[in-house]
């Protein structure tokens, strides 16, 4: 068993996960409001290498910078680490890794955390880099989406796909109602207490809060679905079932929201039906679940030079126009760019050496083979 | 090597006629994005994006696979969906779809 450790100074200002051979990851902090404003003030997270983007090509950084006694410190909006790996497809195998004739892409997150840990990664989970500075001293400053704020000579961008943000239905005057009345996640169930919920999406979670916000919280749940049939759990399923057939829930399947209604707060929903055409639910709360996409996010105002959704790099080392601002993997675009893990793995590799020259100017730097000196951790 | 001729209308409403070959296992989203269409295949065609969401308008039903479950999932979590709807990386391109017709869903 390991412990991330980077260089926190204050260990709980945001979500801090272990990793554990045996259990997986475990959270072992979370933040509290206090003391991430807190963080905003006062502390920092201090690192040689700042990786935005905990997916396997960040993991593999990790590995590659300590090998060169460099640090490094993950910033991932996701709340695991394993990038699209772990959140989208961990049970899919792969079958274009070296050495690997087929890996189920959780497991190779897994052995790409066992390969790091060595180096004691520090991690930002669940939170999204949003800005950045230069300090006085040529460091970069980052600060996330809910406060904490890192300190780096040298920024990795690693981030794939983007940020994974909530699917938003293309309903007319959707923005205006956001957070009156439209939350893309549930995060506290009981801010559901004796309101009227229209949930909308035919997977786990519109099924298991539909079934959660039914038992006694929400004074009224409509689910409204697509389709007559239903992805997700059959338990679940089944409950929503039989939740409808003894009115708890009202169940509206072939509908769709096409409209949204009320002065200031949300009021009322319109639902398409495939049959009955129009009707109106009055409702205070709208819940669209309709999964995650990735969005470029906060990084596509970071000055950098982008094409199509991609970060410009020079393939010497893989940096930006930005100097010390590198991005590897999925995230960039060069002539002849291939996305794939194992391409994003090599650019990592070339990536660290020009980070510790650049970290390092007067130093010499010889490539060392693990196969002579192993590999020694932190 | 065998050829068919596969058409797509952009989100502009511009028809786009490809050649499309039938022995490279490739489908309709590759197809799209080997002609630079604006067609982001973000998972690279495990049906897990709906990036690739079209709508069929050929008769060409029958000549198609069946939607799997989880073509039929992600459409779930798609916007703008019909009775048409398939996601393009799910249409193996074969010689039976010779005059398929696609139109991309609009994005978002």
């Amino acid at each position: 068993m390991w412990f991330p450790r980077s260089q926190r100074l204050w260990p709980s200002i945001c979500q801090v996960r272990q990793w554990d051979e045996h259990e997986g990851f475990a959270v072992v902090a979370l933040s509290a409001g206090a003391e991430t404003t807190f963080a905003a003030q006062s502390i920092m997270i201090q690192t040689d290498i700042l990786i935005i983007g905990a997916g396997p090509c960040g993991l593999f950084t990790v590995f590659e910078a300590g090998l060169l006694k460099l640090r490094c410190h993950l910033i991932d909006a996701l709340p695991q680490a394993g990038g699209q790996c772990a959140e989208i497809y961990p049970k899919k195998p792969i079958y274009d890794i070296p050495a690997y004739p087929e890996i189920l892409a959780g497991d190779l997150v897994d052995r790409l955390m066992e390969q790091a840990e060595p180096f004691q990664p520090g991690f930002t989970l669940g939170e999204r880099a949003e800005t950045i500075v230069k300090d006085e001293e040529d460091q970069f400053i980052v600060t996330t989406n809910r406060g904490t704020v890192h300190r780096a000579p040298i920024i990795a961008i690693a981030g794939g796909l983007g940020c994974f943000e909530p699917r938003k239905p293309p309903v007319e005057r959707l923005a205006e109602y956001e957070d009156q009345g439209v939350e893309y996640i549930i995060k506290d169930p009981e801010f559901y207490r004796g309101k009227k919920v229209v949930i909308s999406g035919g997977g786990d979670s519109a099924l298991d809060w539909t079934n959660f916000l039914a038992d006694g919280v929400a004074s009224e749940v409509t689910l409204v679905h697509r389709r007559d049939g239903f992805r997700g759990h059959p338990d679940s399923v089944q409950k929503v079932l039989d939740l409808a057939a003894s009115g708890k829930i009202r169940l509206l399947t072939n509908g769709e929201v096409v409209g949204v209604d009320g002065d200031g707060h949300l009021e009322g929903l319109t639902v398409k039906h495939k049959t009955e055409g129009e009707l109106r639910l009055e409702t205070d709360h709208w819940v669209p679940l309709f999964g995650l996409s990735p969005k470029l996010g906060p990084i596509a105002d970071w000055n950098l030079n982008i094409t199509k959704n991609a970060i410009e790099v020079n393939t010497l080392d893989y940096s930006t126009n930005v100097e010390g601002i590198y991005a590897i993997g999925d995230i960039n675009t060069y002539p002849g760019k291939l996305k794939l893990i194992l391409c994003g793995f090599h650019e990592a590799t070339l990536m660290v050496q020009s980070a510790f020259k650049r970290i390092y100017p007067d130093k010499n730097l010889v490539l060392k083979y693990t196969t002579v000196n192993g590999v020694n951790g932190f | 090597m065998s050829i068919i001729r596969v058409t797509v209308i952009d989100r502009e409403g511009v028809s786009h006629e490809l050649d499309a070959p039938t022995d490279m296992n490739m489908n309709v989203m590759e197809l799209c994005k080997s002609a630079e269409l604006p067609v982001e295949g973000t998972c690279g065609g495990m049906a897990m994006c709906a990036s690739c969401h079209c709508y069929v308008e050929s008769e060409h039903a029958d000549a198609m696979s069946e939607k799997s479950d989880d073509e039929e999932d992600m459409l779930d979590e798609a916007f703008h969906v019909k009775d048409e709807s398939r996601l393009g990386c799910q249409i193996q391109l074969a010689d039976p779809l010779e005059g398929l017709i696609v139109r991309l869903a609009p994005v978002g």
